[in-house]
């Protein structure tokens, strides 16, 4: 279990990496994609099985196919969209500093948890992670952050009918 | 170490099986396509034209592989891999019998098993779109660029109608397993419960693996040969195996969640119930292909949109009305 985590792991650093590495567009979404399946197999690792294979259709089988489409279709000569560094001057330090930041928080909140300890390990409850487990917990405990999410994406839905219903068609 | 060794056995046989099984029904496609348009068919190499499959392979393999001189060079490469793996792929989670005792130890058909197999399997196959984006990006040619863009929006159209059907199958097992869902099918077929649902799906599963009258993607009359129109040699014949790979996966999975799986009267095992059920479905992707024009593309997007899924949620919603009260 621990082999898959740090494989996955790396992978998924691999990919967020190559996220903002990468020179071409198409070339960024496929490590986002890779960083995506990395997270799933956590996910799995962690017994999380719906969660994983949720992920894998939204986020890899949708969400990323539909970015590829547009990126696709923008960038069709192959040369970059962006050949400068940009408008917003001082990015570069200025993202240096957030992840520097970051890393110092995270650490803290890591050592303060007690990361790298060793866990006792307790019996997980049978069904874990499994669909109905799932959807259970997300329509009781967590009912009212999913209606929430709901309302936001209706927002968006509504958001896009507007705009696109001023256009005559 | 033992599971895991099952297991590795299990991939290799099935990979073998699955590219015996594309190259012979590429062999009989083509002769029936044949006898529909009152021709012979394939029939030089050997006799019936049965060694046509090691031919071709031959053919495929000892080509010039080209690649465009303004082609992505790494996703070139990298599209037919990802169609073909996922393809493969998809396969391992889907039981062709019930389990066999071998040796004294009880085997399951399937490369994998997990509760929710049939999620697993959507999963996987909705990756395989990805192939077919990045080789039509990858070449630079107008029609890949083309016809990638099609198939994409056709395959994520189709996928949602294919996802409201396949929910009303799972509101009828009560389960996500395939095992349970065909042992759900002992007594009644859901093509007969739910036979709504069994169309909108077989519709939405000829448009996910961009079969006639849904082969848009690869229109030759418009776009040469669409996404895998640069393509050439073994990196060709890579996108033609994950094709008739996800045709039969496919029909693997229409048979498994509506024709009862490998359930049958007993005089003949469960496995040749299963494929025999397989192969009453590809021989209908033949018989489409033989009979039917391709649709005009903005048609192809009204069906799915306008058509398919405003029935497949009403048939979805009835479905689980219909549980809940008898």
């Amino acid at each position: 279990m621990i082999a898959v985590l740090w494989i996955a792991g790396a992978l998924a650093v691999a990919g967020a990496l190559g996220v903002v590495i990468a020179k071409t567009p198409v070339h960024s979404v496929i490590s986002l994609v890779v960083n995506i399946l990395a997270l799933a197999a956590l996910y799995l690792s962690l017994h999380a099985e719906f969660m994983a294979l949720i992920q894998v259709i939204i986020y890899a089988g949708a969400i990323m196919i539909l970015f590829l489409f547009v990126i696709a279709l923008l960038t069709a000569r192959k040369d970059p969209v962006e050949r400068s560094e940009g408008k917003l001057e001082g990015q570069r330090e200025l993202g240096i500093v957030a992840a520097v930041t970051g890393a110092i928080l995270m650490t803290a909140v890591a050592l303060s948890a007690g990361f790298g300890r060793p866990v006792a390990q307790e019996a997980l409850p049978s069904g874990f992670g499994s669909p109905a487990a799932f959807g259970r917990e997300l329509l009781t405990t967590h009912i009212l952050s999913f209606e929430l999410t709901a309302f936001v994406l209706m927002a968006a839905v509504i958001g896009v009918v507007v705009l696109v219903g001023q256009r005559k068609l | 170490m033992e599971t895991f060794l099952i297991v590795a056995i299990k991939s290799v046989l099935l990979v073998v099986i699955l590219l015996t099984v594309f190259a012979h029904f590429m062999l009989i496609e083509r002769k029936f396509l044949g006898y529909f348009q009152l021709r012979l068919g394939p029939n030089r190499v050997g006799p019936w034209g049965l060694a046509q499959p090691i031919a071709d392979a031959v053919k495929v393999i000892i080509k010039e592989d080209i690649i465009p001189h303004d082609a992505d060079r790494i996703t070139y490469k990298l599209a037919p891999v990802v169609s073909l793996f996922v393809a493969l792929a998809a396969y391992a989670s889907i039981p062709v019998a019930p389990p066999v005792e071998i040796f004294g130890r009880t085997i399951e058909l399937s490369i994998v098993n997990p509760n929710a197999g049939i999620l697993l399997l959507l999963a996987t196959t909705s990756l395989g779109v990805y192939g077919i984006t990045l080789g039509g990006w990858a070449s630079q040619s107008k029609y890949s660029l083309l016809g990638a863009l099609r198939s994409t929006a056709q395959m994520i159209s189709y996928e949602l109608a294919l996802g409201m059907s396949v929910v009303g199958v799972i509101i009828l097992a009560g389960s996500l397993n395939l095992y349970d869902i065909v042992a759900a099918q002992e007594n009644i077929w859901f093509i007969f419960l739910n036979p709504i649902g069994f169309i909108i799906f077989f519709i939405s599963i000829v448009a996910e693996v961009n079969r006639v009258p849904f082969d848009l993607p690869e229109a030759e009359t418009e776009l040469v040969s669409g996404y895998s129109t640069e393509y050439t040699g073994i990196r060709f014949g890579m996108f033609m195996m994950a094709e008739y790979v996800n045709m039969l996966t496919m029909s693997s999975l229409a048979t498994l969640l509506y024709l009862g799986g490998w359930n049958g009267p007993g005089f003949l095992p469960p496995i040749v119930w299963f494929l025999l059920k397989v192969v009453l479905f590809l021989f209908v992707f033949v018989w489409l292909r033989a009979s039917l024009p391709r649709l005009r593309y903005d048609r192809l997007m009204d069906l799915g949109w306008k058509v398919m899924l405003p029935v497949a949620i009403a048939n979805l919603v009835l479905t689980a009305v219909f549980v809940v009260l008898f």
